[in-house]
């Protein structure tokens, strides 16, 4: 009874902090924006396929580049398919191949970080020069090439890009579990006994998880714009499924004429990223974690 | 401090030997080798027997690590599968034709940012500032194919002023290359500017901030000589290791602006090479790629060294 009274008071405080950070980062113009465009957004994605027009797929050569309408509102693409209905579902692949990638970077670079800040000595030299390596292969050659040698399914990409987008999460887990590892409550679980496990998840988790969750918002954009860029290139998601690079990369071609059919995907895909963006940087202030002098890696 | 020169060169060997482990195991590992992925439908009888003599796959593997890492080091990358010629002469156009590209950009890029940079510190949060501020955090957030269509669309397309894409030979001459690169370059150095401007910012403002500008001010120095003299060189330091990270991130994106205008560098290499499933020219492309931004790097901690007394006696870690 009495634990039960207690986790249930941890989890409304929880609550209230959540919601407390999120009024802070609302309170801010840059924050507003961004909560709006991101929940924006999120909620398109969500109800798309209710709202969707047409089908994405139904190609028709009556159709075929049409200008903006009061029938298809975007116009048509080369194919002759409704280019508002690709450029709303466009969103659900995009949040949902980045957000579960992502929820892979934090979960094996946080932990990985954790351990290695705890553990230090050889192990720790082992896998940061290792870390160091896969940093310096740029992260478009090593996407690349196992997309290309598995294939480009999102099963293939959403692991790759959360294995790739994870390896700067490590370092900066690393350096806050470093932070924290010398303050006197670590030394005092140590004393009590407590296993490396248990220190883990009940002292350290609880104070670098600020630091990781920011940056893991930050690595949200980026991999959003890396899985978009892939598209582009031909190696993300394959045809005909809506997604905002390869729909720029396709349209691309005739923009001289039907340019509609390539600003529909860029204002989409733009607007996401800003809204990811501008929300990390005022998620990252209202936790008070300034990291302005930090480069892109 | 010599011997912390040494260790530096000596860790960022040790990075590249990784890399080349890495590229060597990964290739080994996933399924297929150079040959089946090269040939596909085709890797059977005496063609496939011809590609596994050539590539030497009938060895062990170890062996054929240590023979190939022997002649990386030598300087000598293979056979090339697609083009059937050494990957040194394929490589050796592209690579000039990138570093013109990016030596273009990041000399128009490096100037303009710290000028940017330190425009928007001393008017923070004034008219100039919030100008500036909006127009580089969108050029840093939009994705690089986005940035460059938009100018193709805009510059090329509507108003007319410069061609679209670049059709040139990889073997063009410099001054072939100066008249057809202006496009690619404004799209790689807006970028790279909007990163550098907003680093110098926030670095010059820490340092105005700091004791002893505030008692520069108070002693009464002159504005701009305080800028000159106590801001500006204790601002621009720390910004350089930053700088040369984000140059080094840039190599991705400029695989990317290097294909939308089909400039022929090293970074349409990297996707003709994959494309054609040539992995001997993607592991030379992997080492190569890897050593700039080693490179970069190590170039970026040694001049912080030596331009900061104070980090002399100091073990840099990062």
């Amino acid at each position: 009874m009495q634990s039960d009274l207690a986790t249930n008071n941890k989890q409304k405080n929880n609550f209230e902090k959540v919601l407390e950070i999120l009024k802070t980062m609302a309170l801010k113009p840059s924050g507003f924006i961004g909560l709006s465009i991101l929940i924006f957004h999120i909620l398109l994605a969500l109800m798309s396929p209710y709202i969707a027009p047409y089908d994405y797929k139904a190609i028709s050569p009556n159709t075929m580049l049409l200008a903006p309408s009061a029938e298809h509102w975007f116009g048509t693409d080369s194919l002759g398919r409704d280019v508002f209905t690709r450029t709303i579902l466009g969103g659900r692949t995009a949040l949902t191949v980045t957000f579960f990638g992502s929820l892979i970077a934090l979960l094996w670079g946080g932990l990985l970080g954790i351990f290695c800040g705890l553990v230090g000595g050889k192990i720790d030299d082992v896998v940061m020069r290792v870390v160091d390596a896969f940093l310096s292969i740029p992260w478009i050659l090593a996407m690349l090439l196992i997309v290309s040698l598995l294939g480009t399914s999102t099963q293939v990409l959403i692991p790759a890009l959360g294995f790739f987008y994870g390896k700067g999460i490590v370092r900066v887990a690393r350096a806050a579990t470093h932070d924290v590892i010398a303050k006197d409550f670590i030394v005092s679980a140590r004393a009590r006994g407590h296993s490396n496990m248990s220190i883990i998840w009940n002292e350290i988790i609880p104070n670098v998880r600020d630091a990781i969750l920011v940056e893991g918002a930050m690595r949200w954009s980026w991999m959003l714009l890396g899985f978009s860029s892939l598209s582009f290139l031909g190696f993300g998601v394959s045809p005909p499924t809506p997604d905002w690079g390869l729909m720029i990369s396709n349209a691309r071609g005739l923009m001289s004429f039907a340019y509609w059919s390539v600003i529909a995907p860029i204002v989409g895909l733009s607007s996401l990223i800003i809204g990811i963006n501008l929300t990390a940087d005022a998620f990252a202030k209202a936790l008070g974690i300034d990291r302005s002098t930090k480069a892109p890696v | 401090m010599l011997l912390l020169i040494l260790k530096r060169i000596g860790l960022g060997l040790i990075t590249l030997f990784i890399v080349s482990l890495i590229t060597f195991v990964g290739v080994e590992v996933l399924p297929g080798d150079a040959c089946t992925t090269y040939l596909e439908r085709e890797a059977y009888g005496p063609a496939l027997d011809a590609c596994i003599k050539r590539l030497g796959l009938d060895i062990p593997s170890y062996q054929r690590y240590l023979d190939w890492a022997a002649n990386v080091v030598r300087g000598d990358f293979g056979y090339s599968l697609s083009g059937e010629m050494p990957i040194n002469e394929v490589l050796g156009p592209r690579v000039k034709n990138s570093l013109v590209l990016a030596s273009v950009s990041i000399l128009i890029g490096i100037p303009l940012a710290i000028v940017l940079g330190i425009i928007t510190a001393l008017w923070r949060d004034k008219l100039p500032d919030i100008i500036i501020s909006t127009i580089t955090i969108f050029s840093m957030t939009i994705p690089e194919f986005i940035s460059a269509t938009l100018l193709i669309l805009i510059v090329a397309i509507w108003l007319g002023w410069l061609p679209g894409i670049v059709i040139i030979p990889s073997d063009a001459t410099f001054y072939e290359l100066l008249s057809n690169i202006i496009l690619p370059v404004v799209a790689i150095s807006m970028i790279m500017t909007a990163h550098m401007a907003r680093m110098v910012r926030s670095s010059v403002i820490q340092v105005m901030a700091s004791d002893y500008v505030q008692m520069a001010i108070l002693k009464g120095v002159p504005y701009w000589k305080m800028v000159f003299r106590h801001v500006l060189p204790n601002a621009l330091l720390p910004a350089i290791n930053v700088v040369a990270l984000t140059i080094a991130w840039l190599l991705g994106g400029v695989v990317v602006t290097e294909v939308v205008f089909n400039y022929p560098g090293l970074g349409r290499l990297v996707i003709e090479s994959i494309s054609n499933r040539d992995l001997p020219v993607v592991q030379a492309l992997a080492i190569i790629l890897a050593s700039i931004y080693v490179g970069i790097n190590l170039i970026a901690d040694l001049m912080t060294l030596m331009l900061n007394p104070r980090l002399k006696s100091l073990q840099i870690k990062k």
